[in-house]
């Protein structure tokens, strides 16, 4: 009758075992290569690329501090600042949005859809319109806004612990309710501070100056450790909080770490560059089609958000007659790749 | 109502009694109504005499005082009928798709409603109210048949999250396209930004005329699709195994939701939430049974915005609140109050 | 690797919100053993295992693990000791099975330190058990509700626990499924002498395979013992509502129940009466 086969692994098993995960390994480490090195060239382009060309070897001489005539102005002053603002948003904006959709197993669950994003543009509006205050009093305002309403949308969904499926759509209807707050105080606004709000809400990169990108790099410093010591539990969150429980994580107290880890982030980016649309919701499942189901996503999706925003910042600017900010290119070219990964989640009902 | 005063069955009176409840509250409901159009004309941001508002109803607009009541009274009618359409398109697509948290502003109807129309002013030329009618039905039908496809793909068909997520997803898209469409168009960005916050200000004889062969159109398939509606709240094998027409019934119903929507999307700008709570409400008043939801959504949403109107004029003196605006700070927090007393699992 | 581990409840109660599921119950799991929990729908089955395993807090009364209160101890050390396999858990679209197996060596691995030889062996060992050592490179969701359903138990052998706790293992597999999900139990049980807990809804499958039988009536401890001591008509009756007769399974010798409905009771009943005749 019994039959049974309990004996130790044999030692080509483990083999087998061993090599799958290093192969995984390989294909992630991979990627987060040719992402880094695509950062770099794109990076360059950047400073090189304007209104006047300037060649790498003027670039170099400005980034190492010469002073090149022209240049050192164009590239010191404007171009290295946009881009560095550009590669520190996308980081904090790609590495946010990876953690909640994570944590919420559900790619569509990023900040911009359930409401963090919603409530930092509003308050930058109200700080702006109302307040009349200046760059760094709109930052600070919409980055505590922004943590308040993570909270807010955490608390109301708390009801015999947290389900993310409740917060999701708590988010939604909490992010329909700063919209319209947002758009009524537009409403009210007087011609100037209206466009100044309107700039910040569709997410630009115009005017990046260094005390801009230093905010933003000091939240990557300090919060990014916190996130990828996270990086494990997460992954196993996304086998369902029960199994996650049983396997020793602390669900709840996991779940406000990367809340307000990714919070922190994407409120910063916020402050520093608007909401650049789709960028948190983008760079996750992209980051995923690219790893493969080859472990944790956090630092490939915040290379993909700052190629992403470097990229659709330098298309913005050159590719179509009007320099549009870089918000209104990832959003259109985000839509249809949005619309795409609704149809191919809701079909197979996965996560990532 | 039949007046059969034998009860020959026992169980008779127990299935008529909430029928006697009804009537009641439709009359308590007419009656509030009646309060609130009679406050919607005489209060406002500007205090005036009775005498005023007595001529401005004979049709005289002499004065300040009279004008300003004669310049409520569209206002005041366009908030019943849009309150109506929105309270009705809420109910029909909760029935449709099954669904709690149905409404057209989450669902992002109202938002391709106002793509297609910034997208005819911009592009195509388009200046007429009738334009701008056809315009955001087109947009909102199109919305709605998209966002319904995509977020029933999938195990569990149309599950409130994946709806809901859809919905607030194509939203930040149309979102996107609409500044894409605007931002370059310095000339028309002023006209556009009516188009983002809903509000019944500017109604006038004229508009409301405009739109009220579509709006008695929408109501009246509706109304008709009541009965099916209840079919299809057992499901669709069911209803089909109860001889409904599955498909035809959906579209059927669909459409009249969609021309509402639309209709009044077009005149108000979008106006969210009403369509969400009024049907609650209305349900927790007179029960499941979708020939008196219907009617009774008409009648709480026209209550709900003409309310929300008068609020908006009143608590923001010498200023206004848009009425778009007033039921999104209702509407947020009993959106959120549904999701909370939803079991997980229906979720 | 066997110790054997206890695990106590005493005085327990349980609820959510507003209602009491559980209402101070008192149970030993035996050690070494496999306990299986039956009861009618909604009776608290599932919420006295998710308590057992630290899930759901306790309204009164304690959950013991090795004479210690399992909610007060460190998550980690907990999940070193006891595993649980939730009743539906959620497989990353796209994972490997490998990968999903490994998932399971999380409270063994440091946050930093990563993969160690140990973990590697961990999991061929579950793979090798369970016998999906030739789906390791497959994606879960390409494998079929029996396949699915070992890999998700290789993922909580991984966990090298003694004690495993299982939400209605074999639901939605069929019969046959069935059996070989219930034989891979038996073969743990046997061979590394792990302790075994699940909810079963299948009365019979129960009586055949667990040693131990805990029947749960509304909230309430009915019988706990031997299948044979368990399952008795009277004890279906308080628990289901059902009329039964009980036999003795000629392939298992262990009792089978037979639901007596209101047309299919007569042959029965003719013997009855034959015999007190």
């Amino acid at each position: 009758m019994s039959t049974s086969t309990v004996e130790t692994g044999s030692a080509s098993t483990v083999g087998t075992v061993t090599r799958g995960r290093v192969r995984r390994a390989h294909r992630r480490r991979t990627v987060i290569v040719v992402l880094a090195a695509s950062i770099v060239l794109v990076f360059a382009l950047t400073l090189m690329v304007g209104r006047t060309f300037y060649p790498p070897g003027d670039v170099v001489r400005v980034v190492l501090g010469q002073d090149v005539p022209g240049a050192s102005f164009t590239v010191g002053r404007l171009r290295l600042p946009r881009a560095a603002l550009a590669v520190a948003a996308g980081l904090c904006f790609g590495l946010s949005g990876v953690t909640f959709q994570t944590m919420l197993r559900n790619p569509l669950a990023s900040p911009d859809i359930i409401g963090i994003s919603a409530g930092a543009s509003a308050a930058a509006t109200f700080a702006i319109v109302v307040l009349s205050l200046g760059e760094t009093g709109v930052s600070v305002f919409a980055i505590v806004v922004g943590l308040l309403v993570a909270l807010v949308v955490y608390v109301l969904s708390f009801k015999d612990g947290v389900t993310g499926t409740r917060l999701i759509l708590i988010g939604i209807g909490i992010a329909a309710m700063l919209e319209s707050v947002t758009a009524y105080i537009l409403d009210q606004a007087a011609e100037w501070d209206l466009q100044e709000a309107m700039r910040w809400l569709t997410g630009s990169l115009n005017g990046a100056t260094w005390d801009k990108v230093v905010p933003v790099v000091v939240a990557l410093l300090v919060l990014t450790p916190v996130l990828l010591y996270q990086s494990g539990n997460l992954a196993t969150l996304q086998l369902g909080d029960d199994t996650a429980s049983a396997l020793g994580v602390r669900v709840d107290r996991t779940r406000l770490v990367a809340i307000v880890g990714a919070v922190g982030l994407i409120a910063f980016a916020t402050a520093a560059a608007g909401p650049i649309a789709f960028v948190a919701f983008l760079s996750g499942p992209i980051a995923a089609r690219l790893v493969g189901p080859n472990g944790s996503l956090l630092v490939p999706s915040a290379l993909v958000g700052a190629l992403l925003v470097l990229t659709a910042d330098l298309c913005a600017q050159f590719a179509f007659g009007t320099r549009y900010p870089v918000g209104v290119v990832t959003g259109v070219l985000g839509a249809p790749y949005l619309v795409y990964l609704i149809v191919r989640t809701n079909r197979v009902g996965g996560s990532l | 109502m039949t007046t059969d005063t034998s009860p020959a069955v026992p169980g008779a009176a127990v299935v008529r009694r909430p029928r006697r409840g009804r009537t009641l509250w439709l009359l308590a409901v007419l009656g509030v109504l009646g309060a609130l159009m009679f406050a919607s004309v005489t209060v406002g941001s500007r205090d005036v005499p009775w005498s005023a508002v007595v001529a401005a109803f004979g049709g005289s607009a002499e004065g300040f005082d009279q004008a300003a009541v004669a310049k409520r009274i569209p206002r005041t009618l366009l908030a019943v009928l849009a309150g109506a359409a929105l309270g009705v398109a809420g109910a029909v697509m909760q029935g449709v798709t099954r669904n709690p948290l149905a409404d057209p502003g989450i669902l992002g109807v109202n938002m391709g409603a106002s793509l297609a129309v910034v997208t005819g002013i911009a592009y195509f030329g388009l200046a007429s109210a009738t334009g701008f009618i056809w315009a955001a039905i087109a947009g909102a039908g199109l919305t709605m048949v998209f966002v319904y496809a995509i977020g029933s793909l999938g195990r569990g068909g149309a599950t409130p999250l994946k709806l809901a997520l859809a919905g607030a997803a194509i939203s930040a898209a149309l979102a996107s396209f609409i500044s894409a469409v605007v931002l370059p168009r310095n000339d028309i960005a002023d006209g556009v930004r009516s188009w983002q916050i809903g509000g019944v200000g500017g109604g006038t004889f004229d508009s409301i005329t405009q739109a009220l062969p579509f709006l008695a159109a929408g109501f009246f398939v509706c109304l008709l699709s009541a009965r099916a509606l209840n079919l299809l709240a057992l499901g669709d094998d069911l209803a089909a195994g109860l001889g409904e027409r599955v498909a035809a019934a959906r579209g059927a119903a669909f459409l009249g939701a969609v021309v509402l929507c639309g209709a009044t999307t077009a005149v108000t700008g979008p106006i969210g939430f009403v369509g969400l709570v009024v049907p609650h409400v209305c349900r927790l008043l007179v029960g499941v049974d979708h020939r008196w939801l219907i009617p009774f959504s008409a009648l709480g949403g026209a209550a709900l915005l003409t309310a929300a109107d008068v609020v908006g004029r009143v608590v923001a003196r010498p200023g206004e609140i848009d009425v778009g605006i007033v039921t999104a700070l209702i509407g947020a927090p009993f959106f959120i109050h549904i999701v909370r007393r939803q079991k997980v699992r229906a979720l | 690797m066997t110790t054997a581990h206890s695990l106590l409840v005493e005085e327990l109660t349980l609820g959510y919100k507003d209602h009491v599921v559980i209402e101070s119950l008192d149970l030993a799991v035996p050690p070494g053993r496999i306990t299986a929990i039956v009861g009618a729908n909604a009776c608290g089955k599932s919420t006295l295992l998710r308590s057992m395993s630290r899930l759901l807090a306790p309204r009164g009364g304690h959950v013991f693990l090795d004479g210690r209160e399992v909610h007060r101890l460190p998550s980690k050390e907990v999940a070193r000791t006891l595993g649980l396999l939730p009743q539906s858990p959620i497989a990353p679209e796209g994972i490997t099975v490998s990968d999903l197996v490994g998932r399971g060596r999380h409270p063994h691995q440091r946050m930093l330190s990563r993969w160690s030889r140990e973990d590697d062996e961990a999991v061929a060992d579950a793979l090798e058990v369970t016998r999906t050592v030739d789906l390791a490179d497959r994606p879960v969701d390409e494998l079929s509700g029996g396949q699915r359903q070992r890999v998700w138990i290789a993922m909580a052998l991984a966990q090298r626990t003694d004690l495993l706790l299982l939400d209605e293992p074999t639901t939605f597999l069929d019969v046959s499924h069935q059996v070989e999900v219930l034989d891979l139990l038996t073969d743990l049980n046997r061979s590394l002498g792990t302790t075994i807990v699940m909810v079963l809804h299948d009365l019979n499958l129960a009586a055949r395979y667990a040693d131990h039988l805990i029947a749960l009536a509304s909230g309430r401890l009915h019988a706990a013992g031997t299948p044979e001591q368990v399952l008795t008509p009277e004890t279906v009756r308080t628990v289901f509502g059902l009329r039964s007769e009980i036999i003795t399974d000629p392939t298992s010798g262990k009792p089978l129940m037979l639901p007596i409905g209101r047309y299919h009771g007569a042959v029965a009943e003719e013997r009855q009466v034959a015999e007190s005749g």
